[in-house]
């Protein structure tokens, strides 16, 4: 068998794994869907009305009108095919990566300005390094 | 005869092309990240090549999750650029290669790399923004360019030993293609970045520059890197990197450094870039 259980060691962290793939499919085709413009301004309109079009769970529905980009991935969506969801909302990588911390728009920025989340102490969560 | 006579590699955070559309390039943010490639671009004006093997990977744009390419290379006359939720980027299209794509797709396979060939893609940010940082804003791309697609979005992408061994794969395929023509590889993604969960924005300085150093020192020591030891030090997305060992494996035995930047940060990444030219 496949053992993909390291990966759970890893702090704050989702690794997009085939049953990921497999669990977030019709979330993640729904983002691919915007990359057309009139895809877009449909789901804009109405945009319960535009995920009710795809046989996503409810929710997966949910975290997306609650822009939970934590629980979309939580249930098996991919943040490249979630940045289509940001992007037509007009929000940057940053923006979207910093909502998913916890920290503010302007703490996160500071944080990458001054060089980055260190790694230490986030690398395992069994060895505490 | 066709010839590998350099390699190159550098990140393609979106954002930089963000930028470089707006006309941020001398912004207090944009002009450190800029700056580090004002080498190359006239370098690479000298340099010429005919054709650019550009080693990206797709973000959502070409594949959706119906079917997802370990390697695919693009056999097409033109690749248009691709809507990524914001509109295309206003660069050129990309001219392809097709005559040696399609003996590289033919000689790689008989060589046993099971490459997905493609005959019709848009192309993303992964593979605009390389060529924006260096060839600037011009009418028409300089150089014709075969994408080679490596998927890094769903686990497990390739090994790093199996990217080096394809590039070794790459490196035979064009000194058997008869034509003279100037051919760089060139690796993009990376370096350390995490765009998702609670450790986003992760940025491992010393694990990149051990990669920088020792994409001439010691191949063998990247070669060995496993996807954990990837996620663990350089996060989620520093997994990109093996597609580095792609152009690394196609310079040959031995590869000289000509030229080195490294910025933190563009948006959530640590920004890595190298010009190596062969020397075995």
């Amino acid at each position: 068998m496949v053992d993909n259980s390291e990966f759970d060691d890893i702090p704050g962290t989702t690794v997009f794994t085939a049953e990921r793939s497999h669990e977030g499919f019709h979330l993640n085709q729904f983002c691919m869907s915007l990359k057309d413009p009139k895809n877009r301004e449909r789901f804009k309109s109405d945009e319960k009305s535009y995920l009710d079009r795809w046989p996503m769970t409810a929710g997966q529905k949910q975290a997306v009108l609650d822009r939970d980009y934590n629980s979309m991935i939580a249930q098996g969506g991919n943040v490249y095919f979630l940045s289509k969801i940001f992007s037509s909302d007009g929000v940057s990588f940053q923006t979207a990566a910093a909502s998913m911390t916890g920290m503010s728009v302007d703490e996160y920025a500071q944080m990458m300005l001054d060089g980055g989340r260190s790694p230490e102490g986030l690398r395992s969560i069994r060895d505490g390094r | 005869m066709a010839r590998i006579t350099a390699g190159l590699t550098t990140s393609h955070v979106p954002a930089i092309g963000v930028a470089w559309d707006q006309g941020q390039q001398n912004s207090e943010y944009w002009a450190p990240v800029f700056g580090g490639y004002e080498w190359t671009k006239k370098w690479i004006a000298d340099e010429d090549p005919d054709v650019i093997i550009l080693v990206y990977n797709d973000h959502a744009s070409a594949f959706s999750l119906e079917m997802i390419p370990t390697f695919a290379i693009g056999c097409a006359d033109e690749f248009a650029i691709a809507d990524e939720g914001w509109g295309p980027r206003p660069v050129p299209t990309v001219v392809g290669a097709p005559e040696l794509a399609c003996h590289l797709a033919q000689s790689l396979i008989l060589d046993e790399f099971d490459m997905t060939v493609i005959n019709k893609m848009d192309v993303d940010h992964g593979l605009t923004v390389p060529l924006s940082l260096m060839y600037g804003s011009p009418d028409v791309w300089p150089a014709r360019v075969i994408p080679l697609a490596v998927n890094v979005v769903q686990y497990p992408p390739p090994t790093g030993e199996r990217c080096f061994k394809l590039g070794q794969a790459i490196r035979r395929a064009v000194a058997a293609f008869d034509q003279d023509l100037n051919v760089q590889v060139w690796g993009t993604g990376g370096m350390s970045h995490q765009l998702q969960g609670t450790r986003a924005g992760l940025i491992n300085k010393e694990f990149d520059g051990q990669i920088l150093d020792n994409m001439t020192l010691d191949v063998a020591a990247i070669r060995a890197i496993s996807h954990l030891q990837y996620l663990r030090e350089s996060g989620s997305e520093g997994i990109e990197m093996v597609m580095w060992l792609i152009m690394r494996g196609a310079l040959g035995d031995d590869a000289e450094e000509l030229h080195r930047h490294y910025h933190v940060p563009a948006s959530n990444t640590a920004v890595g870039h190298l010009v190596l030219r062969p020397t075995a």
